[in-house]
């Protein structure tokens, strides 16, 4: 049995379903992310495990019980703020210390525990400053520091890295995941940042409009995504229009328009499909070569990025540029577009 | 420039010369209020609180200041964490309408709750001055507190509850040690509001006097005027010393020392 337990989960506001018809199994010690664009209902989802909201229909439970109608106050969870909401009447010390006066430790006890932790969190010695003393990210390890120290079963965290600056994001990322794993407690991360999400977490689900369109790992999201919103929300695609022209025992041979008669391995569906349908082929830009391939084109636009370089290549009989992104420099004059039939995602045509 | 700066000062003179007369003359030996002074004393101090009629008004107008200043503030912090905390129908016509009596003249206001309290046969007492006090005092509470309610993150209260806290902790450790500060703001402003106050007390008070109206009845006798002098100048001081008071409570931020560590 899953540790965290969604079932048919829904949260009207008026005539707008925020949440709609959520089911979702979160494993035991899992780093588990929940991914859309703002607005498409994770932060309510959130806010009902929390127990900040409650749902208009379904049921919660965590660790086998039941969460429907039980206060925030009362619940195995622990939420890290958007705003990381510190206290700011208290210090440091006291700001992690809050949640800890129904334990009724020792005086010494209490200040060993809060210590621990915030050597954990590397704040140590700053048990004593204000919380307008400190910088963003020193507010943000207080925030994680405050809910961890209660060792809940389950760690929420609401866009925990949306107010820091990108290098810093990057090393709390780091740290974040070394920390889910060295204490095992379950973390779910609510974000709308699918690089945050795809480094981080070990299972992933994509929302829009309030409901579930993928749950799987980083990797299987980026190579197997089953619907088009979600190929587009997890890294850039283009995306072709295409015709199953026939099926040959493991592959399958398409008629792609401007590609021209493409085949792809029988595997990259993940739909049922018959000779004559119309579906979506999705392919990446790293996976397509400038040279060597079928498909005549000309670069009309490029950038360095350092590492690769970005280029944007008009091919007859397509309005829009496909994007290709290549390491090394480009070669000069018309380019031969190619790719490895395995590259091909085939999507449901909607 | 320079013509700017004299009538900065002019309009000053204009607005505390008048008021520092009071003081100055409180000390002057004489029982005429005139210049050249006569000489200094301090004996209209010694008259003033020798005088127990006096005592007992100042006792009146502490006890209804201070019952005042409690209820507006109760009843003011209730509406504002209403007002702030729950999207409310119709908020701003009902702060318009409790703000209203801020704006009636007081001698309409007084004579209408003359008018009541004769109709429903309530007796001119200091508790008719309370109720009166309060239409004043509810609308100065109610601004002032719901300033400090918007000036917190409503998520600081989840983050209290999230930890484990409920309603009732959460106001006691989160809420009011955040607004504090305009509480006391709340609960001073409200008692200079109801101390000073000299029309509807006159109005309401019935045999009991508050100071101001005791003061309003000395003034018919000529001898007893650097008296009320000196306990003008008394009033004064305490007054400003009450609003300075109370706006360094309004404006600390939320800078306070914290207990623990």
């Amino acid at each position: 049995m899953a540790f965290l337990s969604l079932s048919k989960v829904s949260k009207r506001f008026g005539d707008f379903a925020a949440v709609d018809g959520v089911d979702l199994e979160v494993p035991r010690g899992a780093f588990f992310a929940l991914l859309g664009p703002s607005g498409c209902g994770k932060t309510t989802l959130l806010r009902m495990i929390a127990g900040f909201a409650q749902p208009d229909e379904g049921i919660i439970a965590i660790d086998g019980a039941m969460m429907n109608g039980v206060p925030a106050n009362l619940r195995p969870t622990n939420m890290v703020f958007q705003s990381y909401a510190i206290f700011p009447h208290l210090n440091v010390f006291d700001n992690v210390a809050y949640g800890l006066r129904k334990e009724r430790l020792g005086k010494e006890a209490l200040r060993a525990r809060v210590e621990a932790m915030l050597a954990t969190v590397r704040l140590e010695g700053l048990g004593a400053r204000r919380a307008d003393e400190l910088s963003g990210g020193q507010r943000q390890r207080v925030a994680l520091a405050r809910a961890l120290v209660k060792q809940p079963k389950l760690l929420l965290l609401d866009e925990p890295l949306g107010a820091l600056d990108k290098r810093l994001r990057q090393a709390m990322q780091v740290e974040l995941r070394a920390l889910q794993k060295s204490l095992g407690i379950t973390f779910l991360l609510v974000t709308h940042d699918q690089e945050e999400a795809l480094s981080m977490a070990d299972q992933v689900a994509v929302m829009s409009g309030g409901k579930i369109l993928q749950v799987a790992s980083p990797r299987e999201l980026y190579e197997r995504p089953k619907c088009r919103a979600v190929a587009d929300f997890i890294g850039e695609v283009n995306f072709f229009h295409a015709t199953v022209k026939s099926i040959d025992g493991d592959s399958v041979t398409a008629n792609a328009g401007v590609l021209g008669l493409v085949t792809l391995p029988r595997a990259n569906f993940t739909f049922p499909f018959a000779p004559g349908d119309h579906i979506l082929l999705a392919l990446r830009p790293e996976r397509i070569t400038l040279s060597g391939g079928t498909v005549a084109g000309e670069i009309i636009a490029a950038s360095f990025l350092g590492e690769r370089s970005h280029y944007q290549v008009k091919i007859a009989g397509r309005a829009e540029p496909v994007f290709v992104a290549s390491p090394g420099a480009a070669p000069q004059g018309p380019v031969m577009l190619g790719w490895q039939p395995e590259s091909l995602i085939s999507l449901p045509f909607e | 420039m320079k013509s700017l700066r004299a009538y900065a000062f002019a309009y000053l003179a204009f607005l505390y010369l008048p008021v520092l007369f009071l003081p100055l003359f409180s000390f002057n030996n004489s029982h005429f209020i005139a210049f050249p002074l006569s000489g200094f004393t301090l004996e209209w101090y010694r008259q003033l609180f020798a005088d127990d009629a006096m005592l007992h008004a100042l006792g009146n107008s502490l006890e209804v200041g201070a019952v005042t200043a409690l209820l507006a503030t109760l009843l003011g912090l209730m509406a504002a964490k209403a007002v702030t905390q729950y999207r409310l129908r119709g908020v701003g016509a009902m702060l318009g309408f409790i703000s209203l009596p801020l704006f009636i003249p007081d001698i309409v206001l007084g004579l209408s709750l003359l008018l009541l309290l004769g109709v429903i046969g309530f007796p001119l007492s200091l508790a008719g001055v309370v109720l009166g006090h309060l239409t004043l005092c509810i609308p100065f509470a109610i601004t002032v507190l719901i300033a400090r309610f918007e000036g917190f993150d409503r998520n600081l209260e989840e983050v209290s509850a999230d930890l484990g806290e409920g309603p009732w902790m959460t106001f006691w450790r989160v809420s009011f040690p955040l607004i504090l500060p305009g509480i006391a703001a709340s609960l001073l402003l409200t008692f200079i509001t109801s101390f000073d106050e000299f029309l509807l007390a006159y109005f309401l008070s019935g045999t009991e006097a508050t100071l101001p109206v005791y003061i309003w009845g000395q003034l018919r006798f000529p001898e007893r005027l650097p008296m009320v002098l000196a306990l003008g100048a008394l009033i004064l001081v305490a007054s400003v010393a009450l609003v300075i008071l109370a706006e360094w409570a309004r404006n600390r931020g939320v800078e306070k020392k914290s207990i623990g560590a």
